[in-house]
């Protein structure tokens, strides 16, 4: 290793800076005082936790938000950006979460939609755009026919057209917002390669992530923000995993996952030779109580298509499911719920909340039923469970009528969570828990997966994330291709091992 | 509930509210006929039948659908009340039989949509076509006239001094804001439209409740009909065209949104009351039928207009 820094040394020159950035909302300082430079070539990590402040910071970059106070210099000259037009139009591009393709256009005129090139009388010149989108894919160095049609595209695949899009609009900063939190392992390493590549063009690159480990490999720099502050800012090969999280949560987090385990005891659940004709083939697991069995797999292996099976959300073709020893038709959503069945899922958004309604409404969504005498609601017991709810989760909300739309992504995931707790579900399926969300807040989750089991509850955890596999399961399944292709214990299992059982690599119970 | 609270929650209707007294001091301004009780009972009787209507179409708009058959079952089940009482059957029993008529019309079209997997507009839309139809059918193409005094209470009677059709709208909507606002029924029915895989998954059983609330509104159209019916002392076969279309202009001038997910049946009931007021006044006023057309849509777009401009999030 040399001491040179791997930010582009020769030319360490600022293409965008912000200084003392301000934004405040009704009640909450969203932004206070935060200066941020980034350099021509250069991958910048944005850190901080849900709430710190990293999405207002980037629709200010973007246009979507116009900051309160602080200037904004792009090379070196004040600019004020007016709009989401304005920010692309002088090079300023955001890859959102959440991408805005049209999916039924393809990928050519998706790059240059509202900018096509015309013919005379305005017709759109179909070829010269297809050429054009052509060759920035090309360039991009990505395997993308410019013909194909979004809907039909990896979710990679569209990251992908997004980039290019940017990148046909002259793009210089390039803000990637969780681009890896829907990819898979070998799709991730694409994804660095072009980073790389746009790195070499002198794109100034913010990168967005949770997962720590990502900031390592691919980074230059990183700035940490904690509520609305400007932290710190740190040469990556400068800095450590610890500090960062020091940094961002502001003490030291003894334990990135600390597990206690619970004593085991009865079958809770127990699944046997459960089909689903060609997504799911003969999957046998038992739940006990007190136990957080992990199930890994990767993208595709069926993981989430098993939680829905069991949970009634789809159709089952054979296969019998045993509840606290007795055998159930689990037929919709409604049944499991009344088993004491509780799911989790990955999507909160558009599975697991109503953004319009409340944090009281959807905590006691499932529970409605249950709160209710003669069909009238009893409001006072939804107000007690979900006061009880916001406090032992500890939600950050301005109150129980507060709605969810307006929370952030940590405190969302709580309010899920709180559903399944109010009705008092003896088994949780948890689809990425921790998906999109800080590293104070995954925490939380994990302790309170751990109250959880010490409760006596069944707990099947899916996650994408190996360490958190690793870190919290007593047990763990591995699927691949539909079925359960290895079965760990705790102490057995390496992270090599649950890789090799989910590339379908190795056989029942490898070790 | 603080009072930001009650404001956010509130203060769409609050807005409607103050719009809807805006417009009557106006109206006084002009005519002074129009702030007499007599005026004020004759507006809340004019409104009634829309009002009613709209509570249910309310209902299925929260649930994130919509319903175009509302006018066609007000004549269906109209025709099918009067052709009863013509024959003498008893008046509960035929005022319950064009109730019926008017809930079965509504749950074939929820049947339609949950299990037959339709749109909402397309099968709605096809009973519209399919209700006016059989109106037509029943009756020959021809109106059914002449009640006994039993019936046409429901339209001239009085209670405390209140006309019927106000008490009977004052009770729809009392019932409608109760079961929108505490019960489960009206619970789902904001979570469906907000957002319907997410209730599914809540144990919601979203096809139940989405069939219902169609019944609900099939329901509502049939009270209207016999209100109507009893009004005109007439039962006709074209009776309610373009009802819908009232209907959704107060639930939209109310507040609700045609996404699904948010609403409420106050917001309807002072979106009904702006349009009756509006329609009152201008005729007081003299202004020709086609005037008031343009007037009562130029008084919905700038009502989802002012919606829109204070909804939007500052940048």
């Amino acid at each position: 290793m040399t001491a040179i820094p791997p930010a582009a040394p020769l030319t360490p020159r600022a293409v965008l800076t912000l200084r003392g950035i301000r934004k405040a909302y009704p009640g909450v300082v969203a932004l206070d005082g935060v200066d941020l430079e980034l350099r021509a070539g250069e991958v910048h990590v944005l850190l901080g936790e849900n709430g710190a402040g990293k999405s207002t910071l980037m629709k200010i970059i973007s246009g979507a938000v116009a900051c309160d106070a602080g200037e904004v210099l792009l090379d070196g000259v004040p600019i004020e950006i007016r709009g989401p037009r304005h920010a692309q139009a002088v090079g300023l591009g955001i890859i959102y979460q959440e991408f805005n393709l049209i999916p039924h256009l393809t990928a050519g005129e998706n790059i240059f939609l509202g900018r096509e090139p015309r013919l005379l009388a305005g017709v759109i010149d179909q070829r010269a755009l297809l050429r054009a989108a052509q060759k920035i894919l090309d360039e991009l160095g990505v395997a993308i026919d410019a013909r194909s049609v979004v809907s039909r595209l990896s979710v990679a695949q569209q990251q992908m057209v997004e980039v290019a899009k940017a990148l046909s609009l002259n793009a210089r900063v390039l803000i990637m917002d969780e681009p890896t939190s829907a990819l898979t392992e070998q799709e991730i390493r694409e994804l660095f390669a072009t980073i790389a590549r746009l790195k070499a063009r002198g794109v100034a690159l913010v990168y967005i992530s949770h997962r720590m480990e990502e900031l390592f490999a691919i980074g230059d720099r990183v700035t940490v923000l904690r509520d609305g502050r400007h932290v710190g800012t740190r040469l990556i090969g400068e800095t450590t995993m610890s500090e960062l999280v020091r940094l961002m949560v502001g003490r030291d987090l003894k334990d990135q996952f600390p597990k206690q385990a619970a004593p085991v005891g009865d079958e809770a659940l127990r699944v046997a030779g459960l089909r689903r004709n060609g997504v799911l083939h003969d999957i046998n697991f038992t739940l006990r109580r007190g136990e957080v069995v992990g199930l890994a797999g990767l993208m595709g292996s069926g993981r989430t298509e098993l939680a829905r099976a069991v949970f009634g959300a789809d159709p089952i073709d054979g296969g019998r499911i045993f509840v606290g020893g007795h055998e159930r038709q689990i037929g919709s959503p409604r049944a499991a719920i009344g088993l004491g069945l509780g799911f989790l899922t990955e999507d909160r958004k558009h599975q697991g909340l109503v953004l319009g309604l409340s944090v009281q409404e959807n905590t006691c969504l499932p529970s409605v039923g249950a709160f209710s005498r003669f069909g009238v609601m009893q409001v006072a017991h939804e107000s007690a469970a979900t006061a009880a709810r916001i406090a032992e989760l500890r939600i950050k909300t301005p109150g129980p009528h507060q709605r969810v739309v307006t929370l952030s992504g940590g405190n969302q995931q709580k309010v899920v969570l709180g559903k399944w707790l109010t009705t008092a579900a003896g088994v949780f399926i948890f689809d990425e828990p921790t998906r999109g969300i800080d590293v104070g807040a995954k925490v939380e989750i994990y302790q309170l997966i751990n109250q959880l089991a010490a409760r006596g509850a069944a707990i099947l955890m899916i996650s994408s994330e190996l360490p958190e596999i690793l870190g919290m399961s007593d047990r763990i399944l591995v699927m691949h291709a539909g079925r359960i292709a290895g079965e760990f214990t705790a102490a057995e299992a390496t992270q090599e091992k649950l890789l090799a059982a989910a590339l379908g690599r190795a056989g029942l119970h490898a070790a | 509930m603080k009072p930001r609270e009650f404001l956010a929650h509130s203060g769409r209707q609050f807005g409607t509210l103050v719009g809807l007294f805006a417009l009557c001091a106006v109206l006084w301004a002009l005519t002074p006929h129009f702030l007499t009780v007599s005026n004020l009972l004759n507006v809340a009787q004019q409104t009634s039948i829309n009002a009613v209507i709209a509570v249910g179409l309310t209902f299925v708009i929260i649930s994130g659908g919509i319903d175009l058959s509302v006018g066609s079952l007000v004549a269906f089940s109209g025709v099918v009340t009067a052709s009863l009482l013509q024959r003498a059957v008893p008046v509960p029993l035929a005022l319950l039989a064009g109730l019926v008529t008017g809930l079965a019309c509504g749950l074939v079209n929820g049947l339609l949509i949950t299990y037959g997997r339709l749109p909402p507009f397309i099968a709605t839309l096809g009973l519209m076509s399919v209700a006016r139809g059989g109106a037509l059918l029943y009756t020959d193409g021809r109106p059914v006239s002449g009640f006994d005094e039993e019936f046409r209470w429901l339209a001239t009677g009085e209670v405390l001094r209140v006309p019927v059709p106000v008490v009977i709208m004052i009770v729809v909507y009392v019932i409608a804001h109760f079961v929108l606002r505490r019960t489960p029924f009206g619970r789902y029915l904001f979570a469906i439209g907000g957002n319907e895989e997410a209730a599914l998954l809540s144990g919601v059983r979203v096809r139940l409740h989405k069939t219902v609330v169609y019944g609900v509104c099939g329901l509502l159209s049939a009270l209207a009909a016999v209100m109507l019916t009893a009004r005109l002392n007439s039962a006709q076969p074209i009776a309610g065209i373009n009802y819908e279309l009232d209907a959704i202009a107060a639930t939209v001038i109310g507040g609700t949104s045609l996404l699904g997910g948010q609403g409420s049946v106050v917001g309807t009931l002072i979106g009904a009351l702006i349009m009756g007021v509006l329609r009152n006044g201008l005729n007081l006023l003299g202004v020709s039928s086609f005037i008031q057309q343009v007037v009562i849509g130029a008084v919905i777009i700038l009502a989802v207009l002012l919606d829109t401009a204070f909804k939007r999030p500052k940048r």
